[in-house]
Parts: structure tokens; C-alpha cells; sequence
């Protein structure tokens, strides 16, 4: 059975006015563990669909390995990651009981998923539009032509359409990290996942970065979730942010709350070292 | 002089025949280590253990004596006479190929760990993500070591004679126990198989800096064959020497 209606009533804040209906992503009590160090600990949070959320922390606090539990770069230790009504950590077996998902069933799961990661791992072997158009021709079977057009559509919302014939090796950072982000959005997911996007730049090309995920964030509903140290960014564009310690959530509110009037002291320490590092 | 210029015919019939094994025995030896090397990466036990026991086998037998064994041997237990020629290009390439597949599991486990994770964000199946992003990135850390066990493949082709394969070599030794010129007939076989080595040597350059410019490494200074045939070092990777 789906967790989502206790999940529901547990959370304090609502969830930037679309609190209603059933939740996209809800974590049940999701245990990680590598070796004898646990990083997440029996964590429960959901995730409303259309909505962003800011994750942010002390690094190992667990931040990203939530993303990359999501993105099924890692498996859970313990607990259910649910996706939408189904399981997505987990499959179903014949009774209802859950048993580990098997690659085929992630496969159709995580269609719904996307991620932008921190070095930009776009593929040096491919030009910007190959790295933008291979993914949605071979996986979701678009045509060719579309794909090129919904490439060239995807560049100009990055600002880099005339950079289209190009190798990722030409291109600045800021641009790979934005070509990366036109690659993420190809495939027409319904969940971004966002990880430390800013972090491996040069401070002067942070802001073309952000301000391409502004956009995005104003111009769809993508769900989205994102690990950052961009606190400005942050209180811009999330409804909602989650400040993790030693695997979990120490407090949680809206922007305005965390970033104006937080009531731990983990987030007091922790805003004011991020500040201190001149963000 | 006049000596080798009449037999020139002979000594280009020889270096044919040591093409065609090279050829041969590389193209054999590429496929095997492609797809032992391949099978090597994946995380079933099953295709690994395959890929292990091929590896260990014939790297641990040495060419010659698989090639004794395919002309000789094999006819004795299957009651099948193999052609000579196509005996030493299995062998070579049952030989040859072992070294490959290591060099081919090693580049593939080579390739940004990064990378893959991508493959996974975008959903790739494995075999896109082999085929589009895996193998293209791990081709342009194979090549400089095909390079050199493709040079190893054309002189190991030297020992063929033993097997009755008129090649390079049995041509020389043929032409020094006829005529007694041991220095004159084995001057022409150095020359010819020095000529083969840089052949393939040139070939193995231009496919190493088309590679490395689809990944975008090196700048190209022009385009097309000129580019290409300007000279950086060959064979930069780790040498894979065959016994």
C-alpha cells in the first residue's frame, strides 16, 4: 500500500500551495547505508508534484545521495522510495509483497526522471546537439527531425544556439553545464534533479547558470530537487527547503522561514559558515 | 644487388602471404577481443568467467604451439586437415586476441565512471550506452596498444614456416639454402617486413588521431589526409608483448 496518506498529514508546511492531491516522491523510511557509515537515516519526506524543493546541509549530511538514490545511481539499504502511486526503489511481486526492482522495471521507472550533475558529464565523443538529441532518438524512439528541433528550441532557452555544432571540450563550464541542463530537460522529464549544478564553476559563470534554471522553474512545472550552496537561489525559486544533518532532516519550511527566522541551531551554524564563504 | 632485384617477385609473393596473416590474424584477433573484452565488463559472473577462461588460455599457450597443434594435432583428433594458412591465422588470433581483450576490459573499465552514471540519467540501455558513449570513449585508449600487438601479430607471423607456409621468412630461408647468400637473403626480408611494421604503423596513427579528435583532444590543423599523417607518438600506451 502506498504511503502517501500518513505521509500527507505529517507535513507542517504545505507545500507552496499545491499541497493538494497525492504526492510525486515520497521517501518511507529510506535507511542508506555504505559499509558501516549510514547516511541516510530512516528518512520519511514527499515530494508534491510541481514542486521545488531545496535540499541543503553540511556535505555528508546525505543531500546527494538522496538524488542519486533517485536517480538510481545507488540502491536503497532500507525502505521504499514510491514515484508517483508505484514503487520505484522496489518492484511488486506476485502477492503485493516489494522485492528489489529489477533494471528493466527501473528502466520504464526512471523514464520520468532527469539529472544534472556537478562536473556536467556531458559526452566528449558526441558534438552539444548529439549529446542533447542521441538520448531521446534512441530511448524514447523520437523522430530524428523533432529531436534536432526540440535540440536547436532547447539551446536558445540556454542561450547557446549558435553553439550547436560544437565539442562539450570548446565550451566553457558555464556552457557545458548549461548544454547539460538542455540534455536533462530533451528528455521531458517530469522530476529534475539538480546536484550541486553551480558548485564546479567559476564564480562569474554561476549566475548564466542559475539564471537558465530560473527560467525553467517559472516557465514549467517540473518537479524539482535540488542540492545547492546558492542560498539566493534557493529562496528564489523552491517552495519549500530541507536542511539536512548526519542523514536527516534537522528542519524544514518554507524559504522565508529557513533563510529569515531558522529555529535550529544546526541551520543557524550552518547558514552563517555558508555565508561566511561569501555566497 | 642484381641478386635480390631478380628475386623480387619471390620476396613480394612471401610478403603477401605474411600480409594476408597479418590481416587475417588481426581482424580474427579483433573480434575475439572485442567481444571477450566486452563480455569481461558486465557484472554477471557468467560472461566473465567465459571471458577469464578464454584470456588465461591462450595467453598462457604459446603462438607457435597452437599453431603446431591446429595444423598437426587437430587433424589427428578430428580427422579435419585445417589449411595451413588458416591454421596460423587462428592461431595468431586465438593468441593475439587474448592480449586484446584484456587491453579492450581494461579501456572500457577506463571510461569515466561519470560517464556512465550519465548513460544511466538518460536512460540508456546498456547496450546505447556501450555502443554510444562506452565504446567511443574507450576506443582512443585501445588503439595505441592495438597498435603494438598488431606490429607483434606481423612478426609473430615469422615462425609460420614451420608449419609449411611459404611466408617472408620461408622465402628468405628457402632462397639462403638455394643459393648460399645467408646476409643478401635475409637483407631482403628486413627490408620488406620493416616496410610492412610501417605501414601499419602509419595506418594505426591516422585511426589514433581521428580518435582522439572525436573526442575533441587534439586541435586538427587542417583537414583531411595531411592533417592526419602529421607526426605524434605511436604507440604511447604500455607495451603488449606476446610470447
Amino acid at each position: 500500500m502506498p504511503p502517501s496518506d500518513t505521509r500527507q498529514n505529517e507535513e507542517p508546511q504545505g507545500v507552496g500551495g499545491q499541497s493538494q492531491g497525492q504526492p510525486l516522491i515520497v521517501f518511507d523510511d529510506v535507511v542508506k547505508r555504505f559499509g558501516d557509515l549510514t547516511v541516510l537515516d530512516h528518512l520519511n519526506f514527499s515530494v508534491a508534484p510541481g514542486e521545488r524543493v531545496t535540499l541543503i546541509g553540511p556535505s555528508g549530511s546525505g543531500k546527494t545521495t538522496i538524488l542519486r538514490l533517485l536517480m538510481t545511481l545507488e540502491k536503497v539499504t532500507e525502505g521504499v522510495i514510491w514515484v508517483g502511486d508505484e514503487p520505484f526503489s522496489h518492484m511488486r511481486r506476485g502477492g503485493g509483497q516489494l522485492t528489489q526492482a529489477s533494471e528493466g522495471y527501473l528502466r520504464e521507472r526512471r523514464k520520468r526522471i532527469g539529472m544534472v550533475f556537478q562536473q556536467f558529464n556531458l559526452f566528449p565523443n558526441m558534438t552539444v546537439r548529439q549529446n542533447i538529441t542521441e538520448a531521446p532518438v534512441h530511448v524514447l524512439g523520437t523522430p530524428k527531425g523533432e529531436a534536432n528541433a526540440r535540440a536547436e528550441e532547447l539551446l536558445d532557452l540556454v542561450g547557446l544556439g549558435e553553439k550547436i555544432d560544437a565539442h562539450p571540450t570548446q565550451l566553457s563550464g558555464g556552457q557545458q553545464q548549461r548544454v547539460a541542463i538542455a540534455r536533462a530537460l530533451a528528455m521531458q522529464p517530469e522530476i529534475l534533479l539538480l546536484d550541486e549544478v553551480t558548485s564546479a564553476l567559476d564564480p562569474e559563470l554561476v549566475a548564466g547558470v542559475l539564471d537558465v534554471l530560473r527560467e525553467v522553474a517559472e516557465t514549467t512545472d517540473i518537479t524539482m530537487l535540488c542540492v545547492t550552496h546558492e542560498m539566493g537561489f534557493a529562496r528564489d525559486v523552491s517552495h519549500r527547503v530541507l536542511m539536512f544533518d548526519q542523514g536527516r532532516i534537522a528542519e524544514e519550511g518554507s524559504p522565508e522561514q529557513i533563510f529569515g527566522d531558522p529555529k535550529e541551531e544546526r541551520t543557524r551554524s550552518f547558514l552563517s559558515s555558508v555565508l561566511e564563504k561569501g555566497h | 644487388m642484381d641478386f635480390l632485384i631478380q628475386r623480387l617477385p619471390l620476396y613480394l609473393d612471401g610478403a603477401w602471404v605474411t600480409i594476408q596473416l597479418t590481416i587475417g590474424g588481426g581482424a580474427l584477433a579483433f573480434v575475439l577481443a572485442m567481444v571477450f573484452g566486452i563480455i569481461g565488463t558486465i557484472r554477471h559472473w557468467l560472461p566473465r568467467a567465459v571471458s577469464t577462461v578464454y584470456v588465461e588460455v591462450f595467453r598462457g599457450i604459446a603462438a607457435l604451439v597452437l599453431m603446431f597443434w591446429m595444423a598437426f594435432a587437430l587433424p589427428q583428433l578430428s580427422g579435419y586437415q585445417l589449411d595451413d594458412r588458416f591454421a596460423a591465422i587462428l592461431a595468431l588470433g586465438l593468441n593475439v586476441g587474448a592480449y586484446g581483450a584484456e587491453v579492450v576490459r581494461s579501456s572500457i573499465n577506463a571510461v569515466a565512471k561519470a560517464q556512465v552514471e550519465a548513460t544511466v540519467a538518460l536512460n540508456f540501455s546498456w547496450f546505447q550506452r556501450m555502443r554510444l558513449v562506452v565504446l567511443p570513449q574507450a576506443w582512443a585508449q585501445m588503439l595505441p596498444t592495438f597498435g603494438n600487438l598488431i606490429i607483434e601479430l606481423m612478426k609473430a607471423t615469422a615462425v609460420v614456416y614451420l608449419i609449411g607456409v611459404t611466408d617472408l621468412t620461408a622465402v628468405a630461408q628457402n632462397m639462403r639454402e638455394s643459393t648460399g647468400e645467408t646476409v643478401i637473403a635475409f637483407l631482403g626480408a628486413f627490408v620488406l617486413y620493416y616496410l610492412i611494421a610501417h605501414a601499419l604503423i602509419f595506418g594505426m596513427r591516422l585511426l589514433e588521431r581521428r580518435a582522439n579528435r572525436k573526442l575533441g583532444r587534439a586541435v586538427p590543423r587542417g583537414k583531411g589526409l595531411k592533417s592526419l599523417a602529421q607526426s605524434t607518438p605511436v604507440g604511447s600506451g604500455t607495451a603488449g608483448g606476446i610470447s
